[in-house]
């Protein structure tokens, strides 16, 4: 019984056909095997736009206005990612932003106090920092100059017991100075390693003419 | 916040305050009011990077900060309002609007306010002053007084208002008196403070401010010299510290408003009738609130003593003109009573239902065409018509009839309503009449025009995408060729550097010029009707 009403006309369903307007000989129109397209074709073409002087005016503002927003303060940009080296041309290149502070100053009052960051100075301000610097280094050679003048003390206090004093001194202190020359040099160049100790190889090709016939490895 | 307005809004922040801003705001807009914190963590933005983009759209009134959910202990929450982004859009329009009504000088102080979003009125003054002097010929410059006489109009006619007073929020916890933790409480119960509870909302300050605009110059030593003396000028506080101005967007649209009827009554009857119905509502702008239906009743005696001078009518075709606008179908004016010649009032609610209709008109007669326009306009006048009635109403074939209404349907500008005969719903039994509901079809509508907007956007930054290469190129040969202009170069150095151009780049580049102004241009006409349909929708919500 559930299966008389297939196959039988259209197919019987819940409501009447004809109240749809589509009559018994009418052909369904196709069905579609593929989603609309994306941009369809359009029956009427759309009403042509104002023109006139007010549009244009309007347009041109609307131009300026856009144009004027990536100079003002409120445009954020993202930090730049720092690279890994340093380079020349970031001295003369400060095109983005590079800390976190903000380029404006808003009357903090009317802002809730989490949001206060603070106000990028002008550039103005850049010597300041520089001038420091050079001196650091001149702390770090005292530094390394008292504690060669303490191992000289303790030397001298050795080699004062011998009885050449003298010569023995001179001669202590053109080692003292060679070794503070060396221990000078093992500073300067910045080293863990003495450098008496490296052996850059220039005596290894003597050895090979002993012994010509064997391969040497 | 529909999720066409909030994309929309992204756009739109998109491009006035870079990606960052448009991150945290679309964010905000989506999930309502959050804390600092939580913004941050969602977003994955740094911390720093969240405060900037907060102070920025706090600056310009699109976010709003409330003391939390959890009483005035909790971590303030931000709220994004996603009609104040919309407003964006509109911001051509109301430059323009002030330079129609104040000249150069308002267009400008609107245009400054605008872009910093709220100013004091002495930074407004030097700077427009400033702007208005550079383009001035040499050896004249602006005085300040005419920006302050410009600026003090605007404020009069409520186009610029004072910001709202910040609420105070979050003191409780390191509140030194703890004796009183009633009154912060209520102060955060109570609803943000908009700008009209403040009562000085209009009020100028007593500020006097004198001197004449700055010429900028291009060489160094005067700018040395200024910036010697804009140390000096910024150290002087002007006594208008802490008092903010803002542009009121209510009172232009208010203007736009009274600017469509007007426009609307010309076309439909004639000059004369449309001048009476301008001095009506000039005469009822400060009488009537934002909000009201209509405008507060007129005599005939009034309107004929404010008509402007040059529209001289005598009294008895005044009155004639009167008749004829309220037995108008339009129903813009009506008539309230009788006294002191007849009591007129302007029905701006029903005006502005009209004109609203009048759009949903047009729009379907422009896509679907005049016939399916016709079947429409009659849905609208009778409401509920059977399918027949409608075929023989609207004197169409049947079966085009019946294509034009399921292309509507399908549409959805017209709804289908099922009115049973019998309990059980049986489709043989049941009548189904065809209706079109104006006040939703209005919002689809809007709806549609917001996606349109963000469309035309969005094309309009991939064509400016597609040729970035070439653009960046021409700019680089303006720069180069302005630098020789101004240095001195011969001719030939300048034909040579025009033509590094080639010929179809220059095309390509006139026809991107042209495309680009073509979507611009289109954009601000949207707007006109979105700006139509949201007055519409507004004005029926407040009932």
């Amino acid at each position: 019984m559930a299966g008389r009403g297939r196959g039988r006309g259209r197919g019987q369903m819940t409501f009447n056909l004809e109240d749809l307007g589509i009559g018994r000989g009418d052909s369904l129109p196709p069905t579609t095997f593929k989603p609309s397209p994306l941009f369809p074709p359009m029956p009427v073409q759309p009403v042509p736009l104002q023109t006139g002087e007010e549009v244009e005016y309007m347009l041109a503002l609307k131009q300026e206005l856009r144009a004027a927003n990536k100079t003002l303060p409120f445009y954020i940009r993202r930090a730049a990612p720092k690279r890994d080296v340093d380079r020349y041309s970031d001295k003369y290149q400060s095109g983005e932003p590079k800390d976190s502070a903000i380029e404006w100053s808003p009357d903090w009052s009317r802002l809730p106090k989490e949001l206060c960051i603070k106000v990028r100075k002008p550039l103005a301000k850049r010597h300041p920092p520089q001038v420091k610097q050079p001196k650091k280094p001149l702390v770090g050679k005292e530094e390394i100059l008292t504690k060669l003048e303490t191992l000289e003390k303790k030397e001298e206090a050795v080699n004062s017991e011998e009885e050449e004093d003298g010569e023995k001194k001179k001669t202590n202190e053109e080692e003292e100075q060679a070794e503070e020359e060396e221990f000078e040099e093992d500073f300067e160049e910045d080293t863990d390693y003495i450098m008496s100790y490296f052996d850059n190889g220039e005596e290894f090709g003597g050895d090979s003419d002993d012994n010509i016939d064997e391969a040497t490895y | 916040m529909t999720a066409q307005e909030v994309r929309l809004c992204g756009l739109l922040l998109q491009e006035h305050f870079g990606e960052v801003v448009e991150r945290i705001g679309t964010h905000l807009l989506r999930g309502g009011a959050q804390n600092l914190r939580t913004i941050a963590n969602e977003t994955n933005t740094p911390l720093d990077l969240v405060k900037k983009s907060l102070c920025v759209l706090v600056q310009h009134g699109a976010c709003e900060f409330g003391s939390g959910r959890r009483g005035p202990g909790s971590p303030v929450e931000y709220r994004a309002s996603c009609e104040r982004v919309l407003r964006v859009l509109r911001y051509p329009r109301y430059i323009y609007t002030a330079k129609t009504l104040y000249g150069d000088t308002g267009e400008l102080i609107v245009e400054e306010v605008l872009q910093r979003g709220h100013m004091t009125m002495s930074n407004t003054v030097k700077t427009v002053a400033d702007r208005l002097t550079h383009n001035m010929e040499e050896g004249r410059s602006m005085e300040y007084s005419e920006v302050v006489s410009a600026f003090s109009k605007l404020v009069e006619t409520h186009f610029l208002q004072r910001c709202p007073p910040v609420a105070e929020m979050g003191t409780a916890a390191t509140s030194t008196n703890p004796a009183t933790p009633g009154t912060p409480a209520a102060s955060a119960s109570t609803a943000p403070p908009t700008a009209e509870s403040n009562p000085d909302c209009y009020k100028l300050p007593h500020v006097t401010l004198i001197g004449r605009g700055k010429r900028r110059r291009s060489s160094d030593d005067s700018e040395e010299q200024r910036g010697g003396k804009k140390a000096k000028m910024d150290s002087e506080s002007c006594g208008d510290e802490g008092i903010y101005w803002q542009v009121n967007f209510e009172r232009f649209h208010q203007h736009f408003r009274d600017q469509a009827i007007i426009s609307a009554v010309a076309s439909k009857l004639d000059q004369t009738s449309s001048e009476i119905v301008r001095t009506m509502l000039r005469m009822s702008e400060v009488t009537t609130t934002q909000t009201a239906a209509y405008t507060q009743p007129l005599s005939a005696n009034e309107i004929f003593r404010s008509l402007p001078p040059n529209y001289s009518i005598s009294r008895p075709i005044l009155d004639q003109y009167l008749s004829l606008l309220v037995d108008d179908p339009m129903e813009f004016v009506g008539k309230s009573g009788d006294s002191g010649g007849g009591m007129y009032v302007v029905n701006l609610q029903r005006a502005l239902a009209n004109l609203a209709r009048a759009t949903l008109e047009s729009v379907v007669q422009e896509r679907f065409g005049s016939r399916s326009a016709r079947i429409f306009r009659l849905l609208l006048r009778k409401r509920h018509l059977e399918q027949k009635q409608v075929e023989d109403f609207a004197m169409i074939p049947a079966k085009e009839a019946k294509d034009m209404l399921y292309t509507l349907l399908s549409e959805n500008l017209v709804q289908l309503q099922e009115i049973p005969k019998t309990p059980d719903h049986a489709p043989s039994r049941t009548f189904y009449l065809y209706t079109v509901n104006q006040l939703p079809t209005a919002r689809l509508l809007l709806q549609h025009c917001y996606k349109t907007v963000a469309n035309l956007i969005e094309r309009r930054l991939f064509e400016t995408k597609e040729n970035k290469r070439l653009l960046e190129k021409s700019q680089r040969i303006e720069a180069i060729l302005a630098s020789l202009q101004a240095s001195g170069a011969e001719p030939e150095q300048l034909t040579e550097v025009e033509e590094m151009i080639t010929a179809p780049e220059r095309q390509q580049l006139e026809a991107l010029r042209h495309h680009i102004n073509k979507l611009d241009s289109t954009e601000n006409q949207v707007d006109e009707t979105v700006f139509l349909l949201e007055s519409y929708i507004f004005s029926t919500k407040t009932k």
